[in-house]
């Protein structure tokens, strides 16, 4: 391992430290040196020692300088009058003057409306994903901590479906990733195959997993299966591609269920010790047809029949389910059949299989535990308890389509505060519909919010805008998979300081002390971190700090030794203590045991009486290396390479619309519109279109009504508000009906 | 001729940009400045199945950086790529080294 610190001869130092956010992006922790010359960083280097990234490093922390001392980047505390939201003149003040008027204000709207009346919005995957419901809980006293993407759709839904079906945590690909000799580690056996499901990781953003690890278990001789509506880099590579027809996946995985059951392929063993409700199952599966599933899928029954005994036969064998699975109205019965077929072949906890561990762990188990601290008849008032109480059994936050309905009509009360933490929600997955969230939050009394950047939704609605420190400018921890299965705890170590930014977490700590200093007992950040990981890994954040990083222990087959539930009793953390292929809690929550397919609201076979005007499937959130979600648009050195937002069209669909490619082409449905250039290729089937999201331009005019221009290319703007499944999870935003036609610029 | 060649095992090259960012800052080019650039066959139908292939070409401005690495540090477009598909190796071993690689390879010196 290397040092901590290394004293050039040249009389600059470089330091180590394990990336998170800000700059945008998961949990990985990619190791790297940054050399720091006059207190700037002037050179990202990756670290060859990382047993995970190996130095390797992607664009995004390459260009870190270019972001850190980037012209645009806010770097000192602002306030602007409510009555000015969507114009330019801010005032720069001092986080004194900050603090001061933050209080000032919750006092007032609390002892008006009550607490409840405050709501908080997270974006994606950031740092501020641990501490952001802690804010809300623990210092502002209201019980609405909010994701607001329809349907919570990234993460949660896979992370609840996976809690009620078998009590554990995410149940991540066997990488090698919690042992110390990695691959050549004895007890490592490699994945003969690895399925790709609604999932592309070598460049989006996946929870912890570090993406081009398929690359090192390609070179070593696994092999793939990729299920997804285009074809990737990886699917070009693999030995099937399942092109399905967007948000049939439940279908899919119906159809190659019923094939491993009725060809006798599962594991007999494992389902009859460690399973519940396998005859149901059966049953279920058998009530379609493959012939019925070729025609929903589009995928050919001999394909489905191959694949499935294919990742049967060939244990151990692994599945990544990707955010398609969230992304679907139907993804809680996506996301149940893929469980379900890990489980049936024996695939759980082995190595090369999909590893386990308990849900919560870290601070992502205290970012919960947070919600003990409000008060009780407080608590009972989180916004969509009652309506959809599985949506918050397995993680406590308000639901995110009935906050904008509470926004909205004032039931089951106002909102009158709001504050964001990482999430240029007007621009970005944050929310279907943005221009009624953005209504409903232009008329809140107060908004807080904390970025790096004037943003669209920072320029439309804060009045104070505190400024974040990057992930080179403070300390923290990087937890891969939120504590939901984490095989090591990286530190971010502080190598400078840029103007007076502050992280997430030093800016709940900053106001937590003055509102509720009970709830915030460390004198210090790492005195925090050492609390939160001594217990389970004997150290202190400084010695992490020294260390680089620190590998979790591991069992395999935890549920054979007690390893999974609280009691220490075999087997696994549920109702049944076994895996659920029919699940004991779904019916109290008002859904169907077992999986089933539906079709989404907004296609052209669930509306067929708009098919003739809006004949084709929009599928959009597949991930480009240049950018995090919309983060990143003013660098750059990565606009150059992604500048323009990109619509996939199909050579055939191309010419039926006289589209050519780099036309700028309209995509409209009867919810909304937006305008991209056209990429015209061979990756998306004919009739089916991919769209970027995320999209602003941070050149353009900032000021309303242009807001830099972000409702020019809003793809959000075609998903349905509330299209979601009985459980609460899950919107569209990957299959929705559509028509496409050319325009003369992206003003059109 | 340059003593040193670099193999580029494109077979594993995702087409990241790494080594192209990279080198521009290491060398503090202009943006229309290219030590290595990343060449594109597809993605299309390709016989039976698809072709989807990248391949990063260094430009005359490549020096392979060998002064720099003299200390024996890594190169750093071969460090940083995250397919972990690019080294730099003395000419005179290429015969060595490139069967092992199989197919899908290409050799520059740039």
């Amino acid at each position: 391992m290397g040092e901590r610190i290394i004293e050039c001869s040249d009389g600059r130092i470089k330091m180590r430290t394990c990336a998170w956010s800000p700059p945008g992006d998961h949990p990985v922790g990619c190791g790297m040196y940054l050399t720091v010359e006059d207190g700037k960083v002037v050179k990202v280097e990756g670290d060859p020692q990382h047993p995970i990234t190996n130095g390797r490093l992607c664009v995004r922390c390459l260009t870190l300088p270019e972001y850190m001392y980037n012209e645009k980047r806010i770097i000192h505390p602002m306030y602007r009058d409510p009555k000015d939201r969507g114009k330019d003149v801010w005032e720069e003040i001092s986080w004194d003057q900050a603090l001061d008027i933050i209080v000032e204000k919750w006092t007032a709207i609390k002892d008006k409306w009550g607490r409840e009346s405050i709501v908080t919005f997270q974006g994606t995957g950031r740092e501020p994903a641990l501490y952001h419901s802690s804010l809300t809980y623990a210092v502002l006293g209201s019980p609405n901590a909010v994701f607001p993407m329809s349907g919570d759709s990234c993460y949660g839904p896979r992370c609840s479906v996976a809690d009620f079906l078998l009590g554990a945590g995410y149940p991540e690909m066997d990488y090698a990733q919690f042992l110390e000799g990695r691959y050549d580690d004895p007890q490592y056996e490699l994945p003969k195959y690895i399925i790709l499901w609604g999932k592309d990781p070598l460049f989006s953003n996946p929870d912890g997993f570090f993406g081009h690890s398929l690359i090192d278990l390609m070179k070593r001789g696994s092999k793939f299966i990729t299920i997804d509506p285009r074809i990737t880099w990886i699917s070009a590579r693999s030995e099937y591609a399942l092109q399905l027809r967007p948000g049939t996946d439940a279908a899919l995985g119906i159809g190659m269920l019923q094939v491993i059951i009725n060809e006798g392929l599962y594991d007999s063993e494992f389902v009859e010790k460690w399973t519940f409700g396998f005859e149901e199952l059966k049953q279920r599966v058998n009530e379609y047809t493959l012939e019925e599933i070729e025609e929903i899928t589009t995928v050919a029954k001999e394909d489905i029949i191959a694949v499935a005994r294919i990742y049967a036969q060939n244990s151990p064998s692994a599945i990544m389910w990707g955010l398609a699975v969230d992304t679907n109205s139907n993804g809680t019965q996506v996301g149940h059949t893929i469980m379900s077929l890990i489980a049936i072949t024996g695939n759980f906890d082995i190595p090369g299989g999909n590893t386990l561990s308990v849900p919560a762990s870290f601070m992502g188990k205290w970012r919960y535990e947070c919600a003990n601290l409000l008060e009780p008849e407080i608590r009972k008032k989180m916004i969509g308890l009652e309506r959809y109480p599985g949506f918050q059994a397995a993680h406590v936050v308000a639901h995110p389509d009935l906050v904008l309905d509470a926004l909205e009509t004032g039931d089951p009360y106002e909102l009158k505060m709001a504050w964001f933490f990482g999430s240029n929600m007007l621009a970005n997955t944050s929310n279907a519909q943005p221009k009624r969230w953005y209504e409903a939050l232009r008329k809140m009394e107060f908004n807080v919010g904390q970025d790096l950047f004037m943003t669209p939704t920072a320029m439309a609605l804060y009045d104070v805008f505190l400024p974040v420190a990057t992930f080179a400018e403070h300390e923290g921890v990087v937890l891969p998979h939120f504590g939901r299965n984490t095989h090591m705890v990286s530190a971010m170590n502080k190598c400078v300081d840029v103007g007076e930014c502050k992280s997430d977490l030093e800016i709940c700590f900053w106001i937590g002390k003055r509102l509720n200093p009970d709830a915030w007992p460390w004198e210090t950040i790492a005195d925090f971190f050492t609390q939160q990981i001594q217990p389970v890994m004997g150290i202190t954040f400084e010695d992490l700090q020294d260390e680089g990083w620190h590998m979790n222990a591991f069992e395999y087959r935890k549920y054979e030794k007690g390893l999974l539930r609280p009691d220490g009793a075999q087997g696994f953390n549920t109702p049944t203590g076994l895996i659920e292929l029919e699940s004991s809690l779904y019916e109290d929550w008002g859904e169907d045991p077992l999986p089933y397919f539906a079709e989404n609201i907004l296609t052209p076979f669930s509306r067929p009486d708009l098919a003739e005007e809006f004949p084709l499937i929009m599928t959009t959130g597949g991930r480009e290396t240049t950018s995090f979600h919309s983060e990143h648009r003013q660098i750059k050195s990565l606009r150059r390479l992604m500048p323009d937002p990109l619509v996939q069209i199909n050579p055939e669909t191309a010419i039926q619309y006289g589209i050519s490619n780099g036309d700028w082409v309209a995509i409209e449905n009867p919810f909304g519109r937006a305008i991209e250039k056209a990429l015209i290729t061979e990756i998306i089937k004919p009739g089916i279109i991919h769209a970027q999201h995320g999209w602003w331009y941070p050149e353009q005019d900032g000021e309303e009504p242009n807001l830099f221009g972000v409702w020019k290319s809003t793809i959000n703007s075609l998903i349905p508000h509330k299209a979601i499944g009985k459980l609460g999870f899950g919107s569209p935003y990957k299959n929705v009906m559509c028509k496409i036609y050319k325009v003369d610029s992206l003003d059109s | 001729m340059k003593d040193y060649a670099m193999i580029i095992d494109y077979k594993y090259c995702t087409g990241c940009h790494a080594c192209e960012v990279t080198c521009q800052n290491e060398h503090n080019f202009n943006e229309n400045e290219w030590g290595i650039k990343l060449t594109e066959h597809g993605p299309t139908k390709f016989e039976s199945g698809w072709v989807w292939n990248y391949v990063p070409v260094p430009s005359k401005l490549c020096d392979l950086c060998v002064e720099k690495t003299s200390d024996g540090s890594p190169v750093p477009c071969v460090l940083h790529c995250l397919g972990q598909c690019m080294q730099v190796v003395p000419v005179k071993e290429l015969a060595d080294i490139l069967p092992a690689l199989g197919e899908e390879v290409a050799v520059f010196i740039p």
